[in-house]
C-alpha cells in the first residue's frame, strides 16, 4: 500500500460531498413538473396534479413521513422498528380517547404518550433484554393492535355515535390558510394551461388550508434533521447505530441513548397515529392505521435513512394513495404512458451501451416497457385493486432499483450489550 | 443425560414464567381498565367443552402450519412475514382448481395441495429472490407481498367468482362432495357432532418432516449452521445465497398448506370472507414454541385454547373478547424476553462449569492456552 497520510483527504472529501452541482435538485423537480404537466395535457387526466389530489397526497403522506421519522431515530441509534404499526395504532387509540374527553390538542399529547408507552416496551425488550428486533417489533405489533382494539371496545361503547370499533366524532384541529391566494390560484388552475395551471395547483396546495398538524409535523422533521447532524447530541445518538463499541470507549451511554432514541421512535409513531385520527378522519376506527407504519419503515428506507429522503419517499407514498383513494384510475392509467416509454429508453440505452457481456437485464426491461405500454394503448382504466397495490408495488420496485445504493447504519439491528468494547 | 435434564428445566421454565408474567400484566390492565378480574380468569380457565376441543384442535392444525412455515425461516434468521399472503394466495390458486372438479375424488385433492405449495412457494421466491440479487431485506418485501397478494386474490376472485343465490359473498366454485376431507367423527367419546378436519394428519406429518429434516439431513445442518453464524457457513462451504432462496421456497411451500385444512375440511371454496392474520399467529405460535417440532405444536394448542374460551368472554364476564389479544401478545414478549434471559444464565451456568473442570484439571499452562 503506497497510500500516504497527505493523499486521504481526497477520497474522503469525495464521500462526504455529495458531488452533485447546486442546480441538480432544482432541474430536477423543474424536469418532474414539466413531464406531469405534459402527460396531464396529454392524457387529459387533469386530476394528476390538481390542488385536490395534491392536498390528499400531503394528508397521506404526513402520518408515513412522522411514521417514517420514528423509524429514523430508532435505527440511527442501531434499533430496528417494525413495531411502529402497534405505535401508531396506540396512538389512534390516545389520540381519540384523550381528543374527546379534553379536546384535539389534548388528543395530540394522548396520541404521544401512547406512542411512548409502546416505544417503551420495544426499548425493554431490544435494549435492556437484547431480545432480536425484529422478534420484538412484531411482538409490539399483536400487542399494540390487541391494546388498541380492547381499550376501544372498553372506553368508546356506549358513548353517543361511538361503538366497540370506533370513537365518537371528534373535534378537529383548525387549519391555516394565506388569505387572497386561494381563489385566485383556483382560477388559475382550472384554465388548465400546460406547466401554469400546474405550478398553480401545488402553490395552493401550500399555502390554502393546511391543517396546523402538518405544520408541526414539518417542523419536526426539519428539526430532527438539525437535531441528528447538526448538534453533538445528534453525534452521539448516531455513533450509537454505527459503531457503539466505540461510541461506548469515547463515553458515550450507548444504553441510555439507544432507549431515548427508542422512546422519541414511539413517540413520533403515536403522533402518526394521532394524525390519521385528528385530521384524516375525525374519529378512531379498528384497523386504521391499515400498516402505514410499514409503508413509513419502507419510506424511510426509501429516505436512504435521510430525513429529506424520508420525506420524499413520504410523498411519493402518499400520492400513491391519494390517487387511490380517489378512485382515479385513469390518473394510474396515465402514468403507464411515462413509465413504459422510461423502462423502454433505460432498456435500449443499456442494450446499446453495453456490447459486451449478455444482455438480459436490458432485454427484460425492453420486454417489461413493451407489455406497460400496451396495456396502456389497450385499456382506458387501472382497475381498482391494482390502483390500491400501487404503493406496495412501488415500495418494492424502489427497493430493488436501488437497494444496492442505500446505505443504513453499519449496526443497525446488532445487539449491543455494555462492556463487550475491547 | 444430566445435561439434557437441566437444558429442558430451562427450555420448559421460560413459556412458564411468559405464562405467569402475562397473568400477572393482564390482571393489571384489566385492574387499571375496571373490567372484573376474577371473572376473566374463570371463564379463561374453565375446561372447554366438548364442541370447544375439537375446535381448538382444528385451530391448532392451520396454526401449526403455520408456525413451521415460519420457523423453516427463523432457523437461518430469515423473517418470512409474508406467509400470511403466501397461504391467502395458495388457497386461492387451490380452490380455483380444486373448484373445477377436472380430476375425480382424492386425485383433485392431492394435485390442489400441490397447486397450493407451488403458488406458496412461488410467492415467497419473490422476496427471496429479492434479497440475494438486490438486496431488499426479506422483511419488508414480504410485508409489501403480503399487501399485493390481498389486492391481486381480490381482483382474481371478481374473475374466478361463482353467483350463490340468496347471499352477497362471492366464493370460487364449490369443491365436489367426492373431493372433500372427511372430518373425523368424536361422536362416540366426547358426543359433538363437530369434526376434527382430517387433514390434522398433514400438519402431524409436516411437523415429523420437519424434524427429520432439519436434525437429520444435510440441508438441516446447513439451515442451522447458517441461522447461527453466517460466515462459519460460508467458511464450511455453505452457499447462503442458495440457502436463503430455498429455505424462502420452502417456507412459502407450507405456508401454502396452511389453508388447506379449512379449504377441504370446511369452507369447501375461497370466499372474500376467509380468515386473515394466520401468518401472523404463527409467527407469535413459532416464537413460543421456539421453532421446536413439539413446542410448536404445544403453542398452537395454546393459542387455540386461548382464542376459543375467548369467545365466552363478552357474555359471561361483559368484557370484550379482544382481550386475548393483549394475553397473547404479552405471552410472545415475555416469552422471548425469558428465552433471552434464560439462554444468557444458561450461557454463565456453562462458562463457570468450564472454569470450575479447567481449574480442577492438573495440566501444564501450554495446553490450557491452546484449549
Amino acid at each position: 500500500m503506497s497510500t500516504s497520510v497527505t493523499a486521504k483527504p481526497e477520497p474522503l472529501r469525495a464521500t462526504l460531498t455529495p458531488g452533485r452541482p447546486a442546480w441538480y435538485w432544482p432541474a430536477l423537480i423543474g424536469g418532474a413538473l414539466v413531464v406531469i404537466a405534459t402527460i396531464r395535457v396529454l392524457t387529459g387526466a387533469h386530476d394528476i396534479d390538481s390542488s385536490g389530489a395534491l392536498a390528499a397526497a400531503i394528508g397521506l403522506a404526513m402520518p408515513l413521513a412522522l411514521a417514517g421519522l420514528g423509524g429514523l431515530w430508532s435505527e440511527r441509534a442501531g434499533v430496528v422498528n417494525i413495531g411502529l404499526e402497534g405505535m401508531m395504532i396506540l396512538g389512534t387509540w390516545g389520540a381519540a380517547f384523550f381528543g374527546f374527553h379534553y379536546g384535539p390538542w389534548i388528543g395530540i399529547l394522548g396520541a404521544v404518550v401512547m406512542g411512548i408507552l409502546g416505544g417503551a416496551i420495544h426499548a425493554l425488550a431490544t435494549v435492556i433484554f437484547g431480545v432480536d428486533h425484529i422478534v420484538s417489533g412484531v411482538a409490539v405489533n399483536l400487542l399494540g393492535a390487541g391494546a388498541g382494539a380492547y381499550l376501544a371496545v372498553r372506553t368508546f361503547t356506549g358513548l353517543p355515535g361511538g361503538g366497540p370499533t370506533q370513537s365518537p366524532p371528534l373535534q378537529k384541529l383548525p387549519s391555516i390558510s394565506i388569505p387572497g391566494l386561494g381563489d385566485w390560484l383556483l382560477g388559475l388552475e382550472q384554465s388548465r394551461t400546460w406547466l401554469v395551471a400546474d405550478l398553480a395547483g401545488i402553490l395552493r396546495t401550500l399555502t390554502t388550508d393546511l391543517n396546523v398538524l402538518t405544520v408541526i409535523a414539518v417542523g419536526l422533521l426539519v428539526f430532527s434533521w438539525w437535531l441528528l447532524w447538526r448538534t453533538p447530541f445528534g453525534l452521539r445518538l448516531r455513533s450509537c447505530g454505527e459503531a457503539p463499541q466505540a461510541a461506548e470507549t469515547l463515553g458515550v451511554n450507548v444504553i441510555r441513548f439507544k432507549f431515548l432514541a427508542v422512546l422519541v421512535s414511539g413517540a413520533l409513531a403515536g403522533l402518526a397515529g394521532g394524525f390519521l385520527v385528528l385530521v384524516a378522519s375525525n374519529l378512531y376506527r379498528d384497523g386504521q392505521t391499515g400498516g402505514r407504519g410499514y409503508i413509513g419503515l419502507a419510506a424511510m428506507i426509501f429516505g436512504n435513512w435521510r430525513p429529506g429522503g424520508l420525506a420524499a419517499g413520504a410523498l411519493l407514498f402518499g400520492y400513491a394513495d391519494a390517487v387511490q383513494l380517489r378512485g382515479r384510475g385513469d390518473v394510474i392509467h396515465a402514468y403507464l404512458l411515462p413509465i413504459g416509454l422510461m423502462l423502454l429508453a433505460w432498456g435500449i440505452w443499456q442494450l446499446v451501451r453495453r456490447r459486451t457481456g449478455k444482455p438480459v437485464g436490458a432485454l427484460v426491461r425492453v420486454a417489461l416497457a413493451l407489455a406497460v405500454l400496451a396495456w396502456y394503448w389497450f385499456t382506458d382504466e387501472v382497475p381498482a385493486e391494482f390502483t390500491n397495490m400501487t404503493p406496495y408495488i412501488a415500495t418494492l420496485l424502489v427497493l430493488a432499483f436501488s437497494a444496492q445504493r442505500l446505505r443504513m447504519p453499519a449496526a443497525d439491528g446488532a445487539i449491543y450489550r455494555k462492556g463487550e468494547a475491547n | 443425560m444430566k445435561v439434557d435434564f437441566r437444558k429442558l428445566g430451562l427450555a420448559v421454565a421460560a413459556p412458564v414464567l411468559a405464562i405467569l408474567v402475562a397473568l400477572v400484566l393482564t390482571s393489571i390492565i384489566l385492574l387499571v381498565a375496571g373490567d372484573p378480574v376474577l371473572q376473566v380468569w374463570q371463564v379463561l380457565f374453565k375446561a372447554p367443552l366438548p364442541r370447544q376441543i375439537v375446535a381448538i384442535l382444528n385451530e391448532a392444525t392451520v396454526l401449526y402450519l403455520s408456525a413451521v412455515a415460519v420457523a423453516i425461516g427463523f432457523k437461518m434468521n430469515l423473517f418470512n412475514i409474508g406467509v400470511d399472503g403466501q397461504y391467502r394466495i395458495a388457497s386461492f390458486a387451490a380452490a380455483v382448481f380444486a373448484g373445477a372438479n377436472l380430476l375425480p375424488g382424492w386425485l383433485n385433492i392431492i394435485v390442489s395441495i400441490l397447486i397450493a405449495m407451488v403458488t406458496g412457494a412461488l410467492w415467497a421466491a419473490i422476496a427471496g429472490l429479492l434479497k440475494v440479487t438486490r438486496g431488499v431485506s426479506e422483511v419488508i418485501s414480504t410485508i409489501m407481498l403480503n399487501y399485493i397478494a390481498t389486492y391481486l386474490v381480490a381482483y382474481l376472485l371478481k374473475g374466478a367468482a361463482v353467483k350463490v343465490e340468496g347471499s352477497n359473498a362471492t366464493s370460487t366454485a364449490v369443491i365436489a362432495e367426492s373431493s372433500r376431507v372427511p372430518g373425523i367423527s368424536v361422536e362416540s367419546w366426547l358426543g359433538t357432532g363437530r369434526e376434527i378436519y382430517g387433514l390434522i394428519f398433514l400438519a402431524i406429518a409436516v411437523g415429523i418432516l420437519f424434524w427429520f429434516v432439519l436434525t437429520k439431513t444435510r440441508f438441516g445442518f446447513d439451515l442451522r449452521a447458517t441461522g447461527r453464524s453466517e460466515s462459519a457457513a460460508i467458511a464450511s462451504g455453505v452457499n447462503v445465497k442458495k440457502m436463503v432462496v430455498t429455505s424462502m421456497i420452502l417456507s412459502g411451500a407450507i405456508a401454502g398448506l396452511v389453508g388447506m385444512p379449512l379449504l377441504f375440511g370446511q369452507d369447501f371454496a375461497y370466499g372474500d370472507t376467509v380468515q386473515a392474520g394466520l401468518g401472523f399467529a404463527g409467527m407469535s405460535v413459532a416464537l413460543l414454541g421456539r421453532n421446536h417440532p413439539v413446542g410448536m405444536a404445544v403453542a398452537a394448542l395454546l393459542w387455540g385454547y386461548l382464542n376459543q374460551l375467548s369467545n365466552g368472554l363478552q357474555i359471561s364476564a361483559g368484557v370484550s373478547d379482544k382481550l386475548v389479544l393483549i394475553i397473547q401478545g404479552i405471552i410472545v414478549l415475555s416469552v422471548v424476553i425469558a428465552y433471552e434471559v434464560v439462554r444468557r444464565a444458561g450461557l454463565r451456568m456453562e462458562q463457570r462449569r468450564v472454569a470450575r473442570e479447567l481449574a480442577a484439571q492438573p495440566k501444564p499452562a501450554t495446553e490450557e492456552v491452546a484449549a
